[in-house]
């Protein structure tokens, strides 16, 4: 599949450009091409590759390291259960059973509509609201099957898409960082003055 | 290590070493070097530090943890990576206490508890650090009983090298080497934690020219080689240490057999040389010594074609051939191409044989494609000077494809920001991306380039700031070596104090022409010897281990001067498009299976081993010349290659140092002196009018060809790209053709009908074509006798 669309090549020149080395913006870039996509095709890491003077086997060494970038189609909606300690004692087991049950799959698949995908989560880092989930990165806490099920209805129907964004966006607004308040591509070896964001006290005399 | 010049500092005893720093190693008192890793002032120091991911040659990166050691810097002992740390004053090492055995054995409990116990069917078994250093340094059981994990084994990476992921240890020496060293980060850790694993990016095989190189660093069989997997096993291996003639640089090699048989050319560090690093063609290459098509027996022509015969009766042939010449057209009548293939021994037979007993001045090591002998008697450079010089300029051939090595050097001095590189080429090449200033030029235009470029202030500035290198060789085979010389020139007298490196291809060019396979007095060049068979002035052309139709630019003056020469003796290791149409054929020793020494670009002369046993009844080249030379009535007085040697240290100039005794002395090899040549002379280059041909023509080599080495060596010659005719993508408009379509390609020579294809390195208003590869016979277009030639490219 694809390669980073007109638009956002435009984006990607901008994002490189916060960088004093173009390599830098990779793990940006990566996040525009999901959010493009959904998930990271081998095109758009090749492409990110000549965007960022970069082989595709660099760039594809980075985004694994990471578990967010997904390299197949997932879900419109990525539900992730927490199965940590405290969610585990307060039913995310269960959860995640009635989760597969309701949805028809096994967790780490995605449905045949291409809607949800569910997957094991770690510790989310909200265990007074155990057990939690989260859709799209967007938390749900003390879930139970019925709230649950009301979810996955919500979603279907369209009815949160105010909330949550289809599964890729990061954020709905992309802060655009005027030229002239960037870092720009100096590299640090080369930088004579703190970057303009950076005010530097004066010494007390 | 060091050269020994440089360690020459015992003299002044008072004074205290600025960078002497005393550690206490294993309680013993040790003097290491300011700046030395704790694992190599160890070693320095007589104690031996596991480890797998250290190599001297590349960063430090501190993955396997394997040589944690105690080291105590005043705060008391603790476990520190001994490759991750230099020495500090004062600091005390424990290599072998307690906590660092207990460290160690650790590791390599942790490293088995993954890694397959395939030992017995494992290439690497024998000689695997992992193997090894569990005897040594590990535990000798282990206390996980789970399975280990499994993939699919094994994986290939490129056409050359196999990757099973199993045996994996992590080390990052095969990843950084791709990065860091050649330059071809197409190997990468993929993943995270306990599924991290070494890949390629799907489809974009590790295809570097120095991949076999992390087959040899891998410190465990996770990378085989597939010419060599399943081959042997190390036990069984003999190695005796040679140098690579596969291009000139001469890197240290050691060649491996078994039962007589070549299996494996594995790299030896030479400091001034190769580093330890090989280019897979240099290492893959013995695959062509033993090739089945070698030639085993003398060949004659008779009237059924050519027939086997002994060598006393091909021996009488050849000597009547040369005699009937000599007699029917004068000594001159006799012509000697050749001898850059063999050793230095080989060229100074045949140039004793040429010279004195035959009389010919016509005598050229080098095809048509290399630059006036005047080139090796300039003030030459060593690889080390190059690559640690304020300034290299290059004016030269891309490195990358025709001495890899060398490129690596180079590369190496430009990555670290030890050197500027200023780059002349009509295309870009492997070392655009490193260089400082690149300025393409359009063929034959190179002495404007240069003196245009060396008028810019801040190029003047940049040469000021200390050693100048110049790297001088043949960019582009379709044009004369006018202009190239021209900016020589150029150049030498801009920067008279500029050391010059020549960057000429085949093995031992430099040699040869060193040791007199060069024209003598009223002679002619390689082109000269050509035209002269062609016009039918040469009664027999002799060929020493050369090609002129597959390896000169012009090839329709290569075939007429094959069809011109009444008689042609050849000797040769195979049957090539030349030899097929010798009188006389007779089968050449090839590499490794002879003695003798060779010389590099730099004129560091090293020893050649040899290893196995002549193919079939084939002879060292000297060995031939020595037997003509008896048969025509004078005796060389060469009984064994060491008397030629010894002869040559007699009477060459520059090669005085170059004994057996300093050669058996002597790690890398020894230097000899630089002799005086003819001096160039400027040439004049006429470029005429372009007319209707659009594009000027660009011809230069790939790493992988069809020469017969490569040809004959199945693993490279899969990888020898193919012919097409490339320009850059904003001119193809102008063609009116699709990429990838036929195109008529004409110059006022030929036609030929080529591929198109668009490279960005290509620059605009030329059109390259890489030389001697399949479709694409671009030496049909090349004119010797054309400063440079144009093209036009149509549609069909």
């Amino acid at each position: 599949m694809s390669r980073l669309t007109e638009d956002n090549v435009r984006v990607a020149h901008e994002i490189i450009s916060h960088y004093p080395r173009s390599r830098s913006a990779t793990i940006p870039l990566l996040h525009l091409a999901q959010q493009q996509d959904g998930y990271v095709t081998n095109d758009a890491i090749r492409h990110i590759g000549e965007l960022v003077g970069a082989t595709s086997a660099e760039v594809l060494g980075t985004a694994t390291f990471y578990e967010m970038f997904k390299f197949e189609p997932v879900g419109k909606y990525l539900v992730n259960i927490c199965r940590t300690m405290s969610c585990a004692l307060m039913g995310g087991e269960e959860l995640m059973h009635h989760a597969e049950h309701r949805l028809g799959i096994k967790a780490g698949s995605t449905t045949p509509d291409g809607m949800f995908t569910l997957e094991h989560a770690e510790c989310q880092a909200a265990c007074t609201e155990a057990p939690t989930l989260q859709v799209n990165y967007r938390y749900r806490f003390r879930v139970t099957p019925e709230t649950f099920d009301a979810l996955i209805d919500d979603l279907a129907a369209g009815r949160l898409d105010s909330e949550i964004p289809a599964h890729g966006t990061v954020a709905r607004i992309r802060q655009h960082i005027p030229a002239e308040r960037g870092v720009g591509a100096v590299p640090p070896e080369d930088a004579t003055n703190a970057p303009s964001w950076m005010t530097v006290a004066e010494a007390p005399k | 290590m060091t050269t020994t010049e440089s360690n020459d500092v015992e003299a002044a005893e008072v004074v205290v070493d600025p960078n002497a720093v005393s550690v206490t190693i294993n309680g013993k008192q040790f003097t290491a070097r300011k700046g030395d890793l704790i694992i190599k002032a160890a070693e320095n120091a007589g104690a031996y530090i596991p480890h797998f991911c250290y190599h001297d040659r590349m960063s430090s990166v501190g993955m396997c943890r394997m040589c944690l050691v105690e080291v105590d810097t005043g705060r008391g002992p603790q476990l520190m990576p001994s490759c991750m740390f230099p020495v500090t004053p004062g600091m005390v090492v424990e290599t072998e206490s307690p906590a660092s055995k207990a460290a160690q054995e650790g590791i390599i409990e942790l490293l088995l508890a993954n890694h397959p116990l395939d030992c017995p069917v494992c290439d690497k078994g024998g000689e695997c650090p992992l193997q090894d250093q569990s005897f040594s340094h590990g535990p000798g059981e282990s206390r996980y009983i789970e399975e280990k994990r499994h993939y699919e084994k094994p994986i290939a990476i490129s056409e050359l090298v196999l990757l099973d992921r199993e045996r994996c240890i992590l080390c990052d020496r095969c990843t950084r080497f791709a990065d860091e060293v050649a330059g071809d980060a197409l190997i990468q850790f993929t993943s995270r934690g306990n599924t991290t694993e070494v890949t390629t990016f799907p489809d974009e095989p590790f295809s570097s020219y120095f991949s076999g190189n992390t087959v040899q660093i891998c410190p465990v069989g996770a990378l085989t080689a597939k010419p060599y997997r399943f081959k042997a096993r190390p036990w069984d291996l003999e190695e005796a240490e040679s140098t690579c003639t596969t291009c000139s640089v001469g890197c240290r090699t050691a060649v491996q057999s078994s039962r007589d048989e070549l299996l494996r050319y594995q790299g030896v560090d030479s400091d001034p040389v190769n580093w330890g690093w090989l280019c897979d063609k240099g290492r893959f290459s013995f695959e062509g010594v033993k090739s089945d098509d070698r030639l085993t027996t003398p060949l004659v022509r008779t009237a059924n074609g050519h027939e086997a015969t002994s060598w006393n009766s091909a021996n009488a042939a050849a000597a009547r051939m040369i005699t009937d010449a000599i007699a029917a057209g004068g000594a001159s009548s006799v012509a000697v191409l050749g001898g850059a293939r063999g050793s230095n021994e080989d060229a100074f037979a045949w140039a004793r044989l040429a010279h004195e007993i035959i009389g010919t001045p016509n005598v050229s090591a080098q095809l048509g494609d290399g630059l006036p002998v005047g080139v090796l008697g300039m003030n030459r450079a060593t690889i080390d000077q190059a690559s640690s010089a304020a300034t290299i300029i290059l004016l030269a051939p891309d490195l990358k494809e025709e001495l890899p090595v060398l490129y690596l050097r180079l590369r190496d001095a430009a990555v670290k920001n030890r050197s500027r590189i200023i780059e002349f080429a009509p295309k870009a090449t492997g070392l655009t991306r490193y260089a400082w200033r690149t300025v393409f030029y359009e063929p034959g235009t190179q002495a404007d380039a240069v003196s245009a470029t060396l008028a810019r202030p801040e190029i003047a500035a940049q040469l000021a700031k200390g050693e100048v290198v110049i790297v001088a060789g043949r960019a582009n085979l379709a044009e004369s070596s006018a202009g190239t010389t021209a900016a020589l020139l150029a150049l030498s007298t801009a920067l008279p104090e500029a050391k010059v490196l020549p960057a000429l291809r085949r093995g031992n060019v430099v040699g040869a022409i060193s040791v007199g396979m060069r024209r003598g007095k009223g002679g002619l060049d390689s082109t000269g010897i050509l035209n002269a068979a062609a016009a039918g002035k040469i009664e027999c052309l002799i060929l020493v281990g050369t090609d002129p139709i597959a390896d000169v630019p012009d090839a329709d003056l290569a075939r007429r001067a094959l069809a011109g020469a009444r008689r042609i003796i050849a000797v040769d290791t195979f049957i090539t498009d030349s030899s097929r149409l010798a009188d006389v054929v007779f089968p050449a020793a090839a590499y490794a299976e002879k003695a003798g020494t060779t010389t590099n670009i730099e004129g560091r002369v090293t020893t050649l081993a040899h290893k196995v046993t002549v193919t079939g009844t084939s002879r060292p080249d000297w060995m031939v010349a020595a037997e003509l030379a008896q048969l025509l009535g004078t005796d060389l007085g060469f009984g064994s290659v060491d008397d030629v040697t010894a002869a040559i240290a007699a009477a060459v100039d520059g090669f005085e140092e170059v004994t057996a005794e300093a050669l058996e002395a002597a790690a890398n090899g020894v230097l000899a002196g630089v002799a005086s040549f003819d001096p160039i002379t400027t040439p004049t280059v006429v470029l005429g009018d372009r007319n209707s041909y659009n594009f000027r023509l660009v011809v230069s080599r790939k790493l992988y060809d069809q020469a017969v080495g490569t040809a004959h060596s199945p693993s490279l010659a899969k990888l020898a790209p193919g012919g097409a005719v490339f320009v850059h993508p904003l001119d193809i408009a102008r063609i009116g053709s699709a990429i990838g379509a036929d195109v008529k390609v004409s110059a006022p020579k030929a036609t030929i009908v080529l591929s198109l294809a668009i490279d960005d390195s290509v620059q605009r208003g030329t059109a390259w074509v890489p030389f001697n590869q399949t479709g694409a016979k671009i030496g049909e277009l090349i004119d010797a006798a054309a400063a440079v030639t144009d093209v036009r490219i149509e549609s069909l």
